[in-house]
């Protein structure tokens, strides 16, 4: 199990060093800060003292360079475009990203699994095929065509929801959270909704072919034969099988939701990471970017490591192979 | 029905507001968020506009946008590079620190540390000399008329604030250096700072004891960015917020028939096309380049149809303009303003007299997420300059890449917006646009494309230095015909500045698009 984990720290740090060089590469194409923080009148002079002290007369070898030392050491640099250190920006989103995705991911489970169990178990059945052609619209739909139609209808159209930001949050040792107001919560319905929204329709299909699958196996055959109570066949026979391959697509899933989260995030004005990667990006915010793929692969590379140790404690026969 | 809807919201208005009857709250939303509170470590035009309700300037714009006293009473030139200021008295900062001289000082020292991001914004300043408690001088590089523009933007912070709060000294990107003054703030200004969250909003509270006279009703304001323009509209229709500036020109008629209050004008942003004057045309290598030929440029001028645009792009919204300045602005002329006519056949004979019967080839370079439908003017202007005759190589892109091209001299055919900002004065345009690009002077930071005509430096030169304010805009105007009579530049119109609000809620709009509550009235 140690030496797993050591080889997979490894690959964390290749992982990220790759996609932070990747980074760097195609900076040069976002446009150049330089401009975008000067005023619009700017001199020549000002402009290259401005990329001088901002360190891009460099080349990008150095500037690559420079940021993995400052990374080492702990230091993710300073944002060019409000002087603040990135770290305590990322840190400022990181509750507001955090929240949603769970609320997403809590939503998705909940209402995917028994949604995709029903379908399983009564495929003909007239609301199994309602739920199937549901579900394809949710599968189809582009995120922020789900969000404004959602505002519309719940801010604008019936006034019961809040169109946009996180409501009212409470300060618990530096992490701003909107899970203890009530104007938190409203607010984080309709973002909730439209993050889940494909996720849930994900698992549900998931969960319905394997369960299928696993209904028309060997064992659940034995199983009905020996008389066995058919719940707890249903339950804790197949679904158990069929959830396997949920667990890994949840727990990619959540990277992919915080990735997914940039397009809710810009439509719900929720001050998440996803919001400042792209104000970032529009105002070709360097180490603000570069921090934040940094994140997004350590993400990834963390809950591809959860995913392996959880599948051994769903999975008996993982564990064995491990000792 | 309509009307029974009216008479609830109408209902549900007064009981909300009958309740604290002093209480009135304006919420309000734009789609960017401002950058930092610290004044002098940013350029950017909106964030200052948010942090002029918290600060004063010296002198500042009225409801016309002259220039009037703000913490500055009276002025007067002593050398041609001295300029004298007599301070107010009896202003006090928010945190109770009265206002001197000492804190002009050291506010202008403050700015022009070489670390400061906005140094560039008193770029003719060499200091400030405190000559008792309440008169300063300005020490300035030379004679120079447009110090009160530079100063109408120039915020003044409290010396004591500063030092108390080990601040005085500006936030810099390379040092890393943060400094308390960009997530605090104490001005002199009609609204207290109360808090700031990035993306979520800053909020003001009245200053009741603001040394001026205050014109609005407001006591509390909150501003929420919301980047996404349908959300925006949403929030304004559901009630959440009780203006927007700007409002989207698609969205107008919806808010309109939603029984909202629309305002729009034309804004300062001329837009407009530049041409490449040097040697060659990227898209013809080798050759010589036919814009050169005052002929060739006419025809191009004279091959779009303004009108058109104006009314199917930009939906009648736009002000059409025959000049390289719009109206309210210092140099303009209204004599000049004459919109170039549309006339196909005229361009195609100006091109074969010029010796391109067949046309010739160019690009065209565009934005396309900067300016008011920045894309779609661009292609029909590609469309009409293809029936001309000329060929054009059509080309639009995001403006973090467009600008750096753009500034670099890669297009033939470009389009910009200027806006006279933040001096606004036409003298900004003939030193950036009109004046030859020279490396480390202020003039022709965006020329370019090569365009040098000894006329406009002369005129550059004299008109920086020319104290006499009518013969000043003299060398304006006369900057402008110029321009105009040998086509330079193909001017298209002034972008429109729509804004929406609540039927109760009154916001003065203004050309330069600054959102100014301190003229604002909740009913």
């Amino acid at each position: 199990m140690l030496r797993t984990l050591a080889s997979r720290l490894t690959q964390a740090v290749l992982v990220m060093l790759v996609v932070t060089a990747c980074a760097f590469l195609m900076f040069r194409y976002v446009g150049d800060p330089v401009r975008v923080l000067s005023r619009e009148d700017a001199t020549q002079a000002e402009k290259e003292e401005l990329s001088r002290a901002l360190g891009l007369d460099q080349p990008v070898l150095v500037q690559y360079g420079r940021f993995v030392g400052r990374v080492l050491s702990g230091d993710l640099g300073v944002s060019f475009r409000n002087q603040r250190p990135v770290a305590t920006l990322l840190a400022e989103r990181l509750p507001a990203t955090l929240e949603l995705v769970l609320v997403a991911t809590v939503l998705s489970l909940s209402v995917g699994i028994p949604l995709g169990v029903l379908c399983a178990l009564r495929p003909d059945g007239m609301l199994a095929r309602l739920i199937q052609a549901v579900s394809l619209v949710g599968v189809s739909t582009p995120t922020f065509v789900t969000g404004i139609v959602l505002i519309l209808l719940f801010a604008v159209t019936l006034g019961w929801l809040p169109s946009f930001g996180r409501g009212a949050t409470v300060d618990v040792l530096g992490w701003h959270t909107g899970f203890l107001t009530a104007s938190g919560w409203r607010s984080l319905i309709l973002p909730g909704i439209t993050l889940a929204l494909y996720q849930l329709t994900l698992i549900m299909r998931l969960v319905r072919s394997e369960m299928i699958d696993a209904l028309s196996s060997d064992y659940i055959r034995y199983a009905r034969a020996r008389g066995l109570p058919e719940r707890y066949i249903n339950f804790k026979l197949a679904l158990r099988n069929a959830l396997m391959p949920v667990i890994t697509v949840t727990g990619l899933q959540i990277g992919s939701l915080i990735a997914f989260a940039i397009v809710t995030e810009t439509v719900f004005q929720w001050p998440g990471m996803g919001l400042l990667f792209i104000q970032a990006v529009s105002f070709a915010d360097m180490p603000v970017m570069a921090a934040y793929l940094l994140f997004v692969g350590l993400l990834f590379v963390v809950i591809n490591m959860l995913v392996d140790v959880i599948y051994a404690l769903v999975d008996p026969r993982l564990r064995t192979r491990a000792a | 029905m309509k009307f029974a809807w009216l008479a609830c919201t109408a209902l549900a208005g007064a009981l909300a507001f009958a309740a604290p009857a002093t209480s009135k709250t304006l919420k309000w939303s734009s789609q960017g968020d401002i950058v930092t509170l610290d004044p002098y470590a940013h350029t950017e035009s909106f964030t200052s506009n948010v942090q002029h309700h918290i600060y004063d300037p010296l002198v500042r714009r009225n409801r016309k946008l002259e220039i009037e006293p703000a913490l500055a009473t009276s002025w007067k030139i002593v050398e041609p590079a001295r300029w004298r200021f007599t301070l107010r008295q009896g202003v006090k900062f928010h945190g109770g620190e009265t206002f001197n001289a000492d804190d002009v000082v050291a506010s202008v020292t403050r700015l022009l540390d070489p670390t400061s991001r906005a140094k560039g914004n008193l770029a003719n300043v060499v200091g400030a000399e405190k000559v008792d408690d309440y008169t300063v001088d300005f020490v300035l590089k030379g004679p120079y008329p447009l110090l009160l523009n530079d100063l109408s933007g120039i915020f003044i912070m409290s010396k004591k604030w500063l030092e108390a709060n080990n601040a005085l000294k500006p936030g810099n990107t390379t040092t890393g250096v943060t400094t308390y003054a960009s997530s605090h703030a104490n001005g002199t200004g009609p609204f207290k700072f109360e808090s700031y969250r990035p993306d979520v909003g800053t909020t003001l509270t009245v200053n009741e004891n603001w040394w001026d006279k205050a014109e609005h009703n407001l006591t509390r304001i909150e501003f929420k960015p919301i980047k996404s323009d349908a959300t925006r509209v949403a929030a304004l229709l559901s009630g959440e917020i009780d203006m927007m500036a700007p409002a989207p020109l698609q969205d107008l008629q919806r808010i309109a028939g939603a029984g909202l209050k629309v305002v729009e004008e034309p804004s300062l942003r001329v837009i407009y096309l530049g041409l490449n004057l040097r040697p060659e045309l990227l898209a013809m290598p080798g050759q010589k380049n036919p814009m050169l030929d005052r002929r060739v440029r006419e025809a191009m001028r004279q091959a779009i149809d303004v009108d058109t645009i104006q009314k199917r792009v930009m939906r009648g919204k736009s002000r059409n303009i025959g000049i390289m300045v719009a109206p309210p602005v210092p140099g303009y002329s209204a004599a000049l303003d004459v919109v170039a006519k549309f006339d196909v056949d005229g361009a195609k004979k100006l091109l074969a007299e010029a010796g391109y019967p067949n046309g010739f080839k160019t690009k065209l370079d565009c934005p396309n997420d900067r300016y008011i439908a920045d894309e779609q003017i661009c292609v029909a202007i590609a469309a009409m300059w293809k029936r001309a005759g000329i060929d054009v190589e059509l080309k639009t892109e995001t403006r973090a890449t467009y600008f750096p091209r753009q500034d670099k001299g890669e297009t033939d055919a470009f389009m910009l917006g200027w806006a006279t900002l933040p001096p606004m004065d036409g003298y900004s345009v003939l030193s950036a646009l009109f004046a030859t690009r020279k490396p480390g002077t202020a003039f022709g930071g965006n020329n370019p494309n090569g365009l040098s005509d000894p006329r406009f430096d002369d005129l550059a030169q004299k008109a920086g230095v020319e104290l006499d304010e009518t013969k000043r805009q003299a060398m304006l105007t006369e900057s402008f015909k110029i321009a105009r009579d040998e086509a330079y530049f193909i001017p298209l119109h002034q972008q429109p500045v729509a804004w929406a609000m609540k039927s109760n809620v009154d916001v003065p709009q203004f050309p330069d698009e600054y959102v100014r509550l301190w003229f604002a009235k909740v009913n």
